[in-house]
């Protein structure tokens, strides 16, 4: 609803381990000058800024967006910061989408960033608290029983994790910006991986990354007038549950579920698997590839694992997942979910260079977050909706 | 631009030294907000997106605000956001929602614990980490350098600033969610020793833990809702450099901006709620917002008598909202402010239709 | 602390950060914190959907979105729901690796809470196995769920919790 929403530019830093060549606001700043870049448009241009990153406690600085202000030359303008745990890249774009779609201000800069390396994320994540019992080991020991829970539930062979690594690996080596660049990899190797969470590998696991990532969001009379490769805001959706509740079903949130029929509904998409052409899912742990597959609509429930080891998730599969590499290949915590909302948005431009999907004209972006209770989705396409 | 009012506000009391959770804090506010529309038939069920402000530094806990969601009745599941912000920030978000047409009501809050920890050191964690944080500026000093800026600049005076605090205070008599009330003398004030000069213990807004709620629906929802809708006529926020060096601290131009934005100049102002922990800030505040001597300033004692962080911003469209709902204003200011020295600045004109 | 690169360039400041909190448990935990000083597990009943929650966070049903009622004590015992094996060291960590962590659904609660699986080897372990906490001395209990050692496997026909012989 509202007025139509274009994404005009989107940009991202090169992903690695510790990128100490720049600062927070170098990294933030990197992914900023891309997007622009790409949109033909300057700082100058922009109306206001609508940040997004995980716990304050990744880097140690409390609301960090009013820092940042001085490197985006904000002064004068709104920035806005969003919190939604993982699902927040999502989320901030959604939140800088509404801004045009409200007729609000015409042209919005949004991003999402972590600087991993600056703080201990492991730490950051499972801080000891009072009164418990601290058995967590950071998100994988959060999500590894889950993940044994649906292999369980769907009787899922136990190559099919690996085989979404070796996927989501291979797929990195065609976007120069992906933090692992891991070469022959093959699932024999994959499957040597030592365990971590048992039962998630090590080749399974996303690696801890700096990145950032950024997008210019555009009314559409700025998007007919720039003439740029344009990626249109099909529809979006957030949906939130409790993180804990007597009989919730963690392998299959409800909250997941519904936010897909939102945003498939507002997107006139009927049949997901039928009209989707390119998906890039929020899958830090390669399980839940399968997981979310079933989750969103895409297959019956217990059936994702079998688009899975049909390749039909590959690149020239029946629905390419994650061609970029995904998050198990680049895993900036705070742009995570936008540069999955970001590369759904390049395929659809036709710019994602070799790891370009043929023929993409509708893609879907994916984002959760917390106890996998906050999702944020899109549905970006080449046309005018 | 869509009609979006005000229908139904709660604050917690403050205190000083809670010890309740999060959704213990919580749950007595939204129960509180949803028995006022009970009698309409309004359930939470009816509400389209709920927006949360919090800050995870405050608690001590990252994804703080997770144990938020537990309280408001996510079962179903429901369209959520939240911003590690003051609430007042929340409210943009979903007014914004609401705009773009996808929402028609919504319900905002926001939660704080300022007693949880040394809520002062806290705060210096918001500069620059490489080259100021390191130095600890802690909320109080970094105020004191802006009390000293306008004090040296003459554009305020310690009488003015003490005069501030006995305004607020007297004024705090009247509303039980105030910390500090009282009358009180700008003599007596005055003759109170500096702690962190030049700011005496009455420039400087108590520790508070509160939490507050509203609920905002558009147009005839709105009036479905309320017989004295408070309508939000126009909303803004803009940011300045952070760094200190960098600014005239004896202004906040975001603030003026901000103002422009809103349409505070396009009528008459009865009543200012301004989010000022600090007797000077207020005092730059008008100024920034080119508020009159007519204009009645912080009628509930504003932040200056109860200040707990992440929601004094909200407490403040509240405390305007609520009067212009019970007819004793017709049009109000609310404004709310984030980071060191009234560096980030939101805006909102509220008023009877 | 920094580090430098061979030209002298700072490239790393090493800044810890010290900020002491006072966490406040709640009134909504008391029955929980004061029954693990005693050694019982104590879990409190929605009013609402009348499923018993333990540990009662924050006090409340986080589906109904109401206060939770009285305590009811819960068994020893319970089931495990599911598990994982954690081989991954990390800063902070106070239990040793490897380890087993499972949810567990005590004897009598609706949710499962979170603990340690030992007394046996991993590859033994499977969902639905029963297991029975294993306590600590007394002298050693404080308002934690750590007071539990850990959980081991319990024999089918047994309900009583292991070293109960011990701390009696």
């Amino acid at each position: 609803m509202g007025e139509r929403v274009a994404i005009v530019g989107f940009g991202q830093t090169n992903h690695d381990q510790c990128r100490s060549d720049v600062s927070i606001a170098g990294l933030v700043r990197e992914a900023a000058d891309r997007a622009l870049q790409a949109a033909g448009l300057e700082l100058a241009d922009i109306d206001a800024f609508v940040l997004g990153k995980a716990p304050d406690m990744l880097e140690g600085i409390v609301m960090p967006e009013l820092w940042l202000a001085d490197a985006l030359g904000a002064s004068g303008k709104p920035v806005f910061r969003v919190h939604t745990a993982g699902s927040v890249g999502g989320s901030t774009a959604i939140v800088a989408a509404s801004h045009i779609a409200a007729g609000i201000h015409e042209t919005v800069l949004t991003i999402g960033f972590e600087k991993q390396s600056d703080g201990n994320a492991m730490w950051a994540l499972s801080v000891p608290l009072p009164f418990g019992m601290p058995v967590h080991a950071g998100a994988g020991g959060y999500f590894s029983p889950h993940v044994r829970s649906y292999i369980e539930q769907s009787k899922a062979p136990a190559h099919i994790g690996a085989m979404v690594a070796v996927k989501d690996r291979t797929n990195a080596l065609k976007n120069p910006y992906a933090h692992l660049q891991q070469r022959g990899l093959t699932l024999e190797v994959a499957l040597e991986s030592p365990m971590l969470w048992d039962p998630i590998r090590f080749v399974e696991t996303c690696p801890s990354s700096d990145g950032a990532a950024a997008m210019v969001l555009t009314s559409e009379r700025m998007a007919d007038r720039l003439k740029r490769p344009t990626a249109w805001v099909q529809s979006t959706a957030m949906r939130s549950e409790p993180t804990l509740f007597a009989g919730r079903d963690q392998v299959n949130p409800q909250a997941g579920i519904d936010c897909a029929k939102a945003v498939f509904a507002g997107a006139g998409v009927t049949s997901p698997i039928d009209e989707i052409d390119v998906a890039e899912i929020y899958v830090p742990f390669s399980w839940f590839e399968p997981m979310w597959l079933e989750n969103l609509g895409f297959s019956a429930p217990g059936d994702g694992w079998k688009l899975v080891e049909d390749g039909e998730t590959n690149i020239g599969g029946r629905l390419p997942v994650n061609p970029s590499g995904g998050v198990l290949s680049s895993n900036p915590i705070g742009a995570s979910g936008m540069l999955r909302f970001g590369e759904a948005a390049l395929q659809v431009m036709g710019l994602a260079g070799e790891h370009q999907v043929d023929g993409a004209r509708t893609a879907l972006g994916h984002a959760y977050g917390g106890g996998a209770q906050f999702f944020a989705m899109w549905v970006v396409g080449s046309k005018k909706p | 631009m869509r009609d979006v009012a005000i229908v139904a506000t709660s604050q917690a009391r403050n205190t000083t030294d809670s010890t309740l959770t999060t959704p213990e804090l919580l749950m007595p506010v939204l129960a509180d907000l949803f028995a006022s529309l009970e009698s309409l038939g309004v359930s939470r069920s009816d509400i389209d997106f709920w927006c949360h402000g919090s800050c995870d530094y405050l608690t001590g806990q990252p994804f703080s605000f997770v144990s938020a969601v537990d309280v408001i009745g996510a079962w179903p599941p429901i369209s959520e956001s939240h911003v590690e912000a003051d609430g007042a920030f929340a409210l943009y978000e979903a007014w914004v929602k609401i705009q773009t047409g996808e929402a028609d009501t919504a319900v905002v809050f926001s939660n704080g614990k300022s007693s949880s920890g040394p809520v002062d050191r806290i705060m210096a964690l918001q500069h620059d980490p490489y080259v100021e944080a390191s130095l600890w500026p802690t909320m109080t000093a970094t105020a004191a350098l802006s009390a000293r800026a306008c004090l040296d600049r003459g554009v305020i005076t310690e009488q003015q600033m003490a005069d501030v605090a006995v305004r607020s205070r007297a004024d705090a008599i009247a509303n039980p969610n105030a910390l500090v009330r009282g009358i009180h003398t700008v003599d007596e004030f005055l003759a109170e020793p500096l702690v962190h000069a030049p700011l005496r213990e009455h420039d400087i807004a108590p520790i508070a833990d509160g939490a507050n709620a509203l609920v905002l629906a558009a147009g005839d929802v709105a009036r479905a809702w309320s017989p004295r809708p408070a309508w939000i006529s126009g909303i803004d926020h803009r940011i300045d450099t952070q760094r200190l060096g960098a600014r005239d601290l004896s202004v906040a131009s975001s603030a003026t901006i901000a103002a422009q934005k809103a349409g505070v100049d396009q009528g008459h102002i009865d009543a200012a709620e301004l989010h000022a922990p600090f007797t000077h800030n207020e005092l730059i505040l008008r100024r920034a917002l080119g508020l009159d001597d007519n204009v009645a300033i912080n009628p509930s004692g504003g932040a200056l008598c109860a200040n707990p962080q992440m929601a004094a911003g909200l407490a403040r469209v509240i405390e305007i909202a609520n009067r212009v709902t019970s007819g004793s204003i017709d049009r109000g200011v609310a404004h709310a402010t984030s980071g060191p020295c009234l560096q980030q600045n939101l805006v909102a004109v509220i008023e009877n239709r | 602390m920094t580090t430098s690169t061979n030209d002298g360039d700072v490239v790393h400041l090493h800044q810890p950060i010290g900020v002491t909190y006072t966490w406040s448990a709640g009134p909504g935990a008391s029955a929980y914190l004061q029954g693990l000083t005693e050694g019982r597990l104590v879990g409190n009943r929605c009013p609402s959907c009348d499923l018993v929650y333990f540990p009662p966070r924050g006090g409340v049903c986080p589906r109904d979105a109401v206060a939770l009622g009285p305590p009811v004590e819960l068994g020893h015992t319970g089931t495990i729901t599911t598990f994982c094996i954690v081989n991954v060291p990390f800063l902070g960590q106070t239990i040793e690796i490897p380890y087993v962590a499972a949810s567990i659904m005590l004897d009598g609660a609706d949710i499962a809470c979170q603990h340690l699986i030992q007394g046996c080897a991993a590859t033994e372990i499977f969902i639905g196995m029963r297991v029975r906490a294993v306590w600590k001395p007394a002298d050693e209990w404080t308002t934690s769920f750590a007071n539990i050692a850990h959980f081991e496997p319990a024999p089918t026909d047994s309900d009583q919790p292991a070293g109960a012989e011990k701390n009696a």
